[in-house]
């Protein structure tokens, strides 16, 4: 008997080491012949944790569990979810970039390798620079960070430029709330990027590389660190990787607490001992980077895509998708909604599917009022904008972005303006300090804001103009988009702004 | 991790630091190193990492100051990092955040008056699907309640 508890930092957060603990006590008591294996999560956060037995004859889902329910799983006398792959929030999704997680032993090489890892890395060796970066331009991959840039083009500009040294950078800052999908990633599937790392390096000429990886998550930093040591025990990275007469081998960096150091200028900073403060382009970091050499910097969603593409081949990959959105996006359904977690699948599915018909509406129970899509520096979309389909272009069209595809939902009792004052102190106490309109206007913005609930009738277009200046004047997305999440409130839910100045008066 | 009263030596500091002078960019990878091991970046680092560096030791001293994470000043014996970004607030998090804080007497960034915990702002733990969240000393805790806070509150206070 195979029993799967995952240790993912979800998982963990909502009881699985106790779990699993209670099942290893039990087992023993029993003297049963049972393995316990911690896998990944399946990405069902609501179920968690979702422990799954395999008998013999699939594996069948409980959850989600608490270590009181766990003699009845051992008895087998507990209601079961039934085969996990068939719950239907699992079996609808198309899972190429996290096809493994949550089924293998995240660090377990020969299990992801008898997964159909590795074989994108084994093709990739095979071909010659210019094929490796061609056929990631035809997968159609846009960058999954949150600018969709297409990495096929990024690819190309580092493996022309002339360098003695490369590097390929992974950007595991992730910190848009409402985002986890590179935590489950690096958590669950860390050899996926570690291959797709090294695929890259290969296809630009690059030998080093390096994760910077959040602080916030020490869990993932764990599971990365020990990835690392094992796939260069087993010749995947070192000096001849998996035999190729070719190096490329990579390290984990941990980040200190700077949301701005996510920007990825600002993380080349970072990573070179500086403080991270955003870097006026060009150069582009493609040209000059990491110690002023040619550099790839990509997000983990995008780094961990590479193998599938090269394993089931540019075109299958570029299929499934919708206009100029090919492949899947990894949505991270998020914030108060019943059916919460990862759900990767084609692009072109409408907002209001995937907030009401995956997420089943919110947690509460509460009619949906808005959902911030893209992060802190995404607009918030009211429900009269749900048949925006997922795609880069179709958000672009109704006033939003896709960012890195986290979606945070939020119930009627929301209050507009106090998430709209809380975007401008963000931008304030994230601000890298390099201009003006960003770090004095978004103090300003919460000075105005306050105004605005206070009753002060000039204070709202006080706050557009400002606005505006902090669009026009700032150098990187973080004081430019600020003004998406707040103007996006003003405008969609004027009633959160004007039933506060009456209540003053 | 050592006594934090008691400031440690440059031989000390050096010992701490000096491993890590060989790595391409090593400046975050030290001061974790030293933030790890005294549970703050202490005075006399910034002149010894000036010094093998070759930086001015205000160019240290802003790097430092820059990043959320080090700090020049001890913490209580555990840390309580508490999310106050958008999908922990969506689910409660602003009055989780404040009737946590009032239940300890403290601000943000403050310390209980018997030393045992500091609570800091955190934005974003990744456990947004299950949020609010927050994380002590490291270990991480989601679909918090004033109920579960309490009680783990009450698991490091005793
Ligand atoms: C303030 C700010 C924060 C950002 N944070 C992240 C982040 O956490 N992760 C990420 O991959 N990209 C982030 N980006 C985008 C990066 O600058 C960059 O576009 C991305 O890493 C490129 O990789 P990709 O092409 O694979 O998306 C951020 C940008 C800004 C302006
Ligand atoms: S917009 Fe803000 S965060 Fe971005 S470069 Fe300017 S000051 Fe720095
Ligand atoms: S820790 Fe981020 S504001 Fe103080
Ligand atoms: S917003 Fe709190 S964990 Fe992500």
């Amino acid at each position: 008997m195979k029993i799967y508890v995952p240790m993912d930092s979800a998982a963990t957060a909502l009881g699985a080491d106790e779990v699993a603990k209670a099942l290893a006590r039990e087992i023993a008591a029993r003297g049963l012949d049972a393995q316990i294996i911690r896998n990944g999560t399946r990405g069902m956060i609501w179920l968690e944790p979702l422990v799954e037995i395999d008998r013999g004859d699939g594996r069948m889902g409980y959850g989600p569990v608490t270590p009181a329910d766990v003699p009845a799983i051992l008895d087998g006398s507990a209601q079961s979810l039934g085969p996990v792959e068939e719950i239907p929030f699992f079996a609808n999704q198309t899972r190429l970039t996290f096809a493994r997680c949550g089924v293998i032993d995240p660090l377990d090489l020969d299990d992801y390798a008898a997964h159909g890892g590795l074989a994108g890395l084994t093709r990739a060796i095979a071909m010659s620079s210019a094929e490796i970066v061609q056929e990631v331009a035809d997968s159609g991959l846009r960058g999954r960070g949150g600018a969709g840039f297409p990495t096929g083009i990024k690819w190309k500009t580092v493996a022309e430029a002339d360098a003695d040294q490369k590097y390929i950078v992974c950007n595991a800052d992730e910190g848009d709330s409402g985002t986890f999908a590179d935590r489950m990633i690096m958590e669950g599937d860390p050899f996926t990027l570690i291959e797709g790392m090294a695929i890259a390096g290969l296809g630009v000429g690059a030998t080093r590389g390096y994760v910077y990886l959040r602080s916030e998550y020490p869990d993932a930093i764990r599971v990365m660190r020990a990835a690392v040591k094992i796939a260069r025990q087993r010749g995947v990275l070192g000096a001849d990787v998996l035999g190729s007469g070719r190096a490329f081998d990579m390290e984990i960096r941990q980040g200190a607490g700077a949301y701005v150091c996510g920007e990825e200028t600002s993380l080349l900073n970072s990573l070179e001992g500086k403080r991270g403060v955003v870097r006026a382009k060009p150069p582009l970091p493609a040209l000059e980077g990491f110690l002023g050499r040619p550099t790839v910097v990509n997000n983990v969603i995008s780094l961990a895509t590479v193998p599938v593409i090269f394993e089931k081949g540019a075109q299958h990959y570029a299929d499934f998708g919708l206009g100029r959105s090919r492949g899947t996006v990894t949505l991270q359904i998020a914030g108060n909604v019943k059916h919460g977690g990862l759900y990767e699948t084609a692009f072109g599915l409408t907002l209001g599917e995937v907030v009401n018909g995956i997420g089943g509406g919110t947690a509460t129970g509460r009619p949906v009022k808005a959902v911030q899509v893209g992060g802190p520096l995404g607009a918030y979309m009211p429900v009269s904008k749900f048949d925006t389909p997922v795609g880069y272009e179709e958000f672009d069209k109704n006033g939003g972005l896709i960012g890195h595809a986290g979606l945070v939902v939020f119930d009627d009792s929301a209050d507009m303006l106090q998430m709209a004052r809380f975007a401008m102190e963000f931008c304030a106490v994230e601000s890298c300090g390099k201009c003006t309109p960003c770090r004095i206007g978004a103090v300003r913005g919460v000075e105005t804001i306050d105004r605005i609930a206070a009753g002060d009738p000039g204070a709202a277009d006080l706050l557009t103009d400002l606005c505006e200046t902090m669009k026009d004047g700032s150098l990187c997305a973080l004081g430019g988009f600020t003004p998406f999440p707040v103007m996006s409130a003003l405008t969609q839910f004027p009633d959160d702004f004007v039933c506060q100045k009456e209540a003053a008066e | 991790m050592l006594d934090r009263a008691q400031a440690p030596s440059t031989e000390e500091i050096r010992e701490v630091v000096t491993p890590l002078a060989g790595l391409e960019g090593p400046l975050l990878p030290m001061l974790h190193a030293l933030q790890d091991t005294y549970g703050l970046i202490p005075e006399g680092a910034v002149p010894v990492l000036a010094d093998l560096l070759n930086l001015g030791r205000a160019e240290v001293h802003g790097v430092i100051s820059f990043y959320h994470d080090f700090r020049d000043h001890p913490t209580g014996r555990h840390v309580l990092k508490i999310c106050r970004a958008e999908a922990c607030q969506s689910m409660g998090g602003n009055a989780l955040a404040a009737a946590t804080l009032k239940k300890l007497g403290v601000d943000w960034h403050g310390t209980t008056a018997d030393g045992a915990v500091t609570v800091e702002p955190i934005y974003c733990l990744g456990l947004c699907a299950c949020a609010p969240a927050a994380m002590l000393d490291g270990r991480v805790v989601g679909r918090l309640d004033e109920d579960r806070m309490g009680k783990l509150l009450a698991e490091v206070r005793a």
